[in-house]
C-alpha cells in the first residue's frame, strides 16, 4: 500500500498538515559577493609565475572587473549549498507535463566525461575524429530509424532551435520550388509557446487551428483554412492534451493536398518511441528533444539537443555540418555536399556532450529498450490516471487513454473551494513533489498536466496519489492556510509583481567602484 | 529492462486497476496500420560495462593533439572543483526554474552569474545565457533591431574580421527576418576593421555596427572610434567579446565616449571544456534601457510572503510561453549548466586569476609567433595589438602542413585560405596559458623540420 502522506522534504517538522510557519527573515545562502574579501583569492587556480603585457593604453582596462574574492572552499561550500536548494531528478519526483523528467542515466555522463571527448578541439582534422564521429553518424542512424526518416542533422542545441531549423527547411523548401506564396503556418491552439514564436522567426504569419471536445484537432475548420497560403502545420502527437490524435493520417492526407507540409514537434516522443513513427505517420519533418526522450539532463534550464529528422524531399536542406561515411571513414558533410542547406546554427556542431550522453543511453537501451520506455510511460500514465480518477479528481478528457501524459482540471474543486492549480502546485513541494506542469495547455482550465515518465515505480506513483488527496483534503478544512503554501521551502511564494516592477537583476555593492 | 523498475506483480496490478488487458491494449487508440514494425537499425542493448568499454576505445582512438588552435574555442585550465559541482545532482537534473521555491539554488546562481557578466563586460543588464556565442550575436542584432525602430535601414554593419561561423549563423537565423548584414573590409597592413570602410556609410540610416574585440585574427580593434561613429550615426553597437580578455581589456560599457549597446560572446573560456564545440554557452549584457528586448530568461531578486529575499524568473512577459508569437525570441531551454560551471569557474578565478590567465595567454601566444616567425619562410601577418590569437603565413599551403603536423600529434592551427584567400597561405594560431615553453619549442622545432623537408 501506498506511503503515508507527508512532507518529505526539509523535514522540519512534527505534523504533515499545513502549518504556517514564520520564515527567518535572514537570506538562505549569502551572495557569493558578500563573503567575499578584497585580496582573497583561490590561490591554486592561477599560473605561478607573473607575466607583464604591453597593450596600448586606450584599450586597457583600468578598473578590475567585480567578480568574486574568495577562497576555494569558500566557493565550493556555497554552491554546494546552492545546490541543496534545488528539486531535482536525482532527489524529487518530477511529474512535470510535457518535460519528460525521467532517470539521466550517470554512465552517460561519465562516458561523454572522457577526457578524450572533452580535450577534442571542435575543428581537430577529422582523421584524429573518428572515433567521435562514429558516435555521431551511429546515433543519426538511431534516430533515423526510431522517427521513420530519412536523414538526421544533430546540430540543432535545443528543442526551439530544431523547430527553428524545421521551419526554415519547410520555407526552403516551398522557396526552391519558386512557391513564394506558402507563409503561414498552422498551429493548434494547445501547441507549445514555442511554435507561434519559431514560425515568427522565420518571417511567417501564424494561424491557430481548433481543437473538439475529444482533443483532436478539428478536420473540418483545418479544410477550411488550407489552400496557396498553408506553408506547413506544427503538430505534437500525442498533442498537448495528453491523448493520441487519432486522425493523424487525414490531416497528413489533407496537408499535403493542400500543398503544405507537416511538422512534428518532438517534445512528446517519450509516448511513441518504438510504438509509430512520426515518418509513418505522414510527418516531413521533426525535431527531437534528446534531453526529454534520450535522458540527457536538464541541467537546471539546459543544455539541450534538438535534432531534427527530414522525409527525402527536405534532406537536401538539412542545418549542417552532418556527419558522412564514406567506405569506412567518418567526415563532415557542409555546404559543398549541401548547397540548398538551410545553413549554420551554431559555430560549430551544436552540443557534441549533449548528443555523446543521448547516444551512451541509446546503446543501454538498445531496440527493446526504446520500445519499453513508451510502454511503460503510458502504463505509469494510465495507472497515475486511473488512481486519480477513482479517488474523486475530474480528467480533461475523460472519455480517453492517456498517452505518457494526461490533464487533470480543478474547476469543480475551484468552484467549490477555491483550490487552484497554483495551490496544489506550491503544497505538494512541502509534500517533497514537483509540481505537475500547471495552467498548460491554456485551453483547459485549473490544470495539471501529469507525466509521470517510465523510470518511476508503483510506490512513487501511489505515494503521490495520496498526496494530492491529502492537500485536497486540506484545501476543505482550511483553504486559507493552504493558500500560503509553501511552508517548508527555502523560501514562500515569491513576489513576481515586485520582481517585474523593481527590477534588480545584478548585485550592486554597497560601496562605490570596484570590489577590492 | 534498463531504468525501469516494474516487477511481473507491479505490471498486473496496475493494468487491473487500469482495466486493461495487456500494455499493447494502452496503445489502441493508434490505427493498427500505423504502428511500427519493429526497429532495424538500433543495435541491441549492451551493459554499462560493455558501453563504457566501447567509448574508452572511441575516446582513445582520437589521440590527443597538442593543441594550438582557438578560432572561437580555447583550451583553458578548469579547476577540479567546477564540473565536480556543476555535476551534482541537484545541479545537473534539475529542470528550467518555473517552480521558484523549489529552485532557489539555480536561481540564486543564475543571479549571481548575471551580475559577474555585467561587470565583466561593463554593462547593467544581463540574460541567463543563449546557445553559444554565434546564435548570442544573431540574437542580438535581432534585439538590435527592435531597440534601434528610428534607424530606417534595417542595415547592419558586419566587420569581415568578426569569426566567419559566426557570420554563416548570423546569415542563417536572421534572413528571414529581412536582415542584411553589410560587411566592412578590414585593413591589410593591421587586421583591423578599415574606418574608410565604416565611413563610407555616413548617413544612411544604420541600425547597428558589430564590433569583434578580440578580432578572429587575434587583432584588438579601434573599439573606441568605431563606437562613436556608430553613434554619432544613429546606429548601435555590438560587441563580441572573448570574456576572458576582459580582466585585461578595456570593458564595452567604455568604449568610445558612450559604451556600446549590447554585448555578446561565447562563454566556453569561462569554465567549458574544448568538448568538440559544445555544450558551450552564450552570453548576452546590454544597457539597462534594451531590458525589455531582451531574448531568453532573465533571473530577478524579490521577497516572498514573509519579505524575505529569493529568487524568480521575472520579465517573463517577453517570453514565447507567454507572449507566444510575440516574443523576442523562441529560446525556451537555454544552456544552464554551462553556466553554473561558468559561475563556480568564475568565483574560483577571480578578477586576479581571471587577469593572470588573460596575461599569460597573451605572453604565450606573443612567444609562439617568435619562435614560428624565427623559422625561414615564415612570417607575422599582421603588426599592432592582439590578444592570443595569431595570422601566419606559411611558404605553402596550410592544409598539407596541418596534416603533417597532426601526424606528429600536434593541432596547428585554423587554415584562413578557404574564408580569406587574400592572405595567401595564412594559418590563425594561439597557445593559452595551458602551453608551456617546450610545448611551444616542441611546434616550432616539428615545423621548421618538416618544411625543411620540402
Amino acid at each position: 500500500m501506498a506511503h503515508a502522506a507527508e512532507p518529505l522534504n526539509f523535514p522540519a517538522a512534527d505534523a504533515p498538515r499545513a502549518q504556517p510557519m514564520v520564515s527567518p527573515l535572514s537570506p538562505v545562502e549569502p551572495l557569493i559577493f558578500e563573503i567575499g574579501r578584497n585580496g582573497r583569492s583561490a590561490v591554486a587556480q592561477r599560473p605561478v609565475s607573473t607575466v607583464t603585457v604591453n597593450l596600448p593604453d586606450a584599450l586597457r582596462r583600468k578598473v578590475p572587473p567585480a567578480l568574486p574574492q574568495v577562497s576555494e572552499l569558500q566557493a565550493v561550500r556555497h554552491f554546494t549549498r546552492l545546490s541543496k536548494l534545488n528539486f531535482s531528478i536525482d532527489t524529487h519526483f518530477y511529474p512535470l507535463g510535457s518535460c519528460t523528467m525521467k532517470y539521466n542515466p550517470r554512465a552517460c555522463n561519465t562516458l561523454a566525461m572522457l577526457p578524450g571527448f572533452l580535450g577534442r578541439h571542435p575543428l581537430a582534422p577529422a582523421t584524429q575524429s573518428q572515433g567521435f564521429l562514429a558516435c555521431m553518424h551511429e546515433l543519426q542512424e538511431i534516430l533515423k530509424d526510431v522517427t521513420g526518416m530519412a536523414g538526421v542533422s544533430l546540430t540543432p542545441m535545443a528543442g526551439a532551435q530544431g523547430e527553428f531549423a524545421g521551419v526554415a527547411m519547410i520555407r526552403a523548401y516551398h522557396r526552391a520550388r519558386n512557391d513564394l506564396a506558402r507563409t503561414e503556418i498552422l498551429v493548434p491552439d494547445a501547441a507549445h509557446g514555442t511554435n507561434p514564436a519559431t514560425a515568427t522567426m522565420l518571417g511567417m504569419t501564424v494561424r491557430e487551428i481548433p481543437t473538439n471536445a475529444e482533443g483532436d484537432v478539428d478536420l473540418d475548420k483545418l479544410a477550411a483554412v488550407l489552400g496557396p497560403q498553408t506553408a506547413g502545420i506544427m503538430l505534437t502527437n500525442p498533442s498537448t492534451l495528453g491523448v493520441f490524435e487519432r486522425s493523424i493520417a487525414k490531416i497528413a492526407k489533407l496537408v499535403h493536398e493542400a500543398g503544405g507540409l507537416l511538422y512534428y514537434d518532438g517534445a512528446n516522443l517519450n509516448a511513441i518511441l518504438g510504438e509509430v513513427r512520426p515518418g509513418d505517420m505522414g510527418f516531413d519533418v521533426i525535431h527531437m528533444n534528446l534531453h526529454k526522450t534520450f535522458s540527457t539532463p536538464h541541467g537546471g534550464g539546459g543544455p539541450g539537443a534538438g535534432a531534427v529528422g527530414v522525409s527525402e524531399r527536405l534532406l537536401p536542406f538539412m542545418p549542417i555540418p552532418v556527419v558522412g561515411k564514406t567506405c569506412d571513414t567518418y567526415r563532415w558533410l557542409d555546404e559543398r555536399d549541401l548547397p540548398q542547406t538551410i545553413g549554420r546554427l551554431s559555430a560549430f556542431m551544436g552540443n557534441a556532450g549533449v548528443l555523446l550522453r543521448a547516444y551512451v543511453y541509446a546503446r543501454l537501451l538498445g531496440r527493446e529498450g526504446m520500445q519499453r520506455v513508451a510502454e511503460f510511460a503510458t502504463l505509469n500514465a494510465n495507472y497515475l490516471q486511473a488512481r486519480l480518477r477513482e479517488r474523486g479528481f475530474d480528467l480533461a478528457f475523460p472519455t480517453r487513454r492517456a498517452t505518457h501524459e494526461f490533464i487533470v482540471t480543478l474547476k469543480r474543486d475551484k468552484q467549490q473551494y477555491e483550490l487552484t492549480a497554483t495551490d496544489i502546485a506550491k503544497r505538494l513541494l512541502d509534500y517533497g513533489y514537483h509540481a505537475p506542469t500547471v495552467y498548460f495547455p491554456l485551453l483547459v482550465p485549473e490544470c495539471l498536466l501529469i507525466e509521470p515518465t517510465e523510470t518511476e515505480d508503483k510506490d512513487t506513483l501511489d505515494a503521490f496519489v495520496e498526496a494530492l488527496c491529502a492537500i485536497r483534503e486540506e484545501a476543505r478544512t482550511d483553504i486559507a492556510t493552504l493558500k500560503g503554501a509553501p511552508y517548508r521551502m527555502p523560501v514562500r511564494r515569491l513576489d513576481d509583481v515586485r520582481a517585474a516592477r523593481q527590477l534588480d537583476i545584478r548585485y550592486v555593492a554597497p560601496t562605490a567602484g570596484s570590489a577590492r | 529492462m534498463p531504468f525501469i523498475p516494474h516487477t511481473e506483480t507491479d505490471i498486473a496490478d496496475m493494468l487491473a486497476t487500469i482495466g486493461a488487458p495487456s500494455i499493447d491494449a494502452l496503445f489502441g487508440e493508434i490505427p493498427a496500420e500505423l504502428r511500427c514494425k519493429g526497429l532495424s537499425q538500433v543495435p541491441p542493448r549492451i551493459s554499462e560495462m560493455e558501453v563504457t568499454r566501447l567509448m574508452r576505445a572511441r575516446a582513445a582512438q582520437d589521440g590527443a593533439l597538442l593543441n594550438f588552435c582557438g578560432a572561437g574555442a580555447y583550451e583553458h585550465h578548469i579547476p577540479a572543483a567546477v564540473w565536480e559541482i556543476t555535476t551534482r545532482g541537484e545541479f545537473y537534473s534539475a529542470y528550467t526554474p518555473y517552480q521558484a521555491e523549489a529552485s532557489q539554488g539555480t536561481l540564486q546562481l543564475l543571479y549571481e552569474y548575471q551580475s559577474m557578466m555585467c561587470a565583466l563586460t561593463g554593462m547593467d543588464v544581463s540574460n541567463a545565457s543563449m546557445y553559444d556565442g554565434a546564435s548570442a550575436l544573431a540574437e542580438a542584432l535581432l534585439m538590435a533591431v527592435r531597440a534601434n525602430p528610428s534607424a530606417t535601414s534595417g542595415t547592419v554593419l558586419m566587420p569581415v574580421t568578426v569569426h566567419p561561423y559566426y557570420r554563416e549563423v548570423v546569415g542563417s537565423i536572421t534572413e528571414a527576418q529581412g536582415i542584411q548584414p553589410l560587411p566592412l573590409a578590414y585593413d591589410p597592413a593591421t587586421g583591423r576593421t578599415s574606418l574608410d570602410a565604416l565611413k563610407a556609410h555616413e548617413g544612411q540610416g544604420v541600425t547597428a555596427v558589430v564590433i569583434a574585440q578580440p578580432n578572429f585574427f587575434g587583432v584588438l580593434e579601434d573599439v573606441d572610434a568605431i563606437t562613436d561613429w556608430a553613434h554619432a550615426n544613429g546606429a548601435l553597437v555590438v560587441a563580441v567579446v572573448n570574456p576572458v580578455s576582459l580582466a585585461i581589456l578595456k570593458p564595452p560599457g567604455e568604449w568610445g565616449a558612450n559604451g556600446a549597446d549590447i554585448v555578446c560572446g561565447e562563454g566556453q573560456p569561462l569554465g567549458a571544456p574544448l568538448s568538440s564545440g559544445g555544450p558551450y554557452f552564450g552570453f548576452l549584457t546590454a544597457k539597462q534601457q534594451f531590458v525589455r528586448q531582451m531574448p531568453g530568461r532573465i533571473v530577478g531578486r524579490t521577497v516572498d510572503l514573509d519579505g524575505k529575499p529569493g529568487f524568480t524568473l521575472t520579465l517573463q512577459a517577453r517570453e514565447q510561453h507567454i507572449r507566444r508569437s510575440k516574443a523576442t525570441s523562441n529560446i525556451c531551454t537555454n544552456q544552464g549548466l554551462l553556466v553554473t560551471a561558468a559561475t563556480i569557474h568564475m568565483s574560483l578565478l577571480g578578477p586576479d586569476g581571471l587577469e593572470s590567465v588573460a596575461a599569460h595567454s597573451m605572453a604565450n601566444t606573443a612567444a609562439l609567433v617568435a619562435k614560428l616567425t624565427a623559422i625561414e619562410g615564415v612570417e607575422a601577418v599582421f603588426g599592432g595589438a592582439r590578444f592570443h590569437e595569431a595570422v601566419i603565413r606559411l611558404p605553402q599551403a596550410p592544409s598539407a602542413v596541418l596534416t603533417k603536423l597532426a601526424e606528429a600529434g600536434i593541432f596547428g592551427g585554423f587554415d584562413l585560405s578557404a574564408h580569406y584567400p587574400e592572405l595567401g597561405h595564412a594559418l590563425l594560431v594561439c597557445a593559452t596559458e595551458t602551453r608551456t615553453e617546450a610545448d611551444l619549442d616542441r611546434y616550432a622545432d616539428t615545423l621548421r623540420a618538416l618544411l625543411a623537408a620540402h
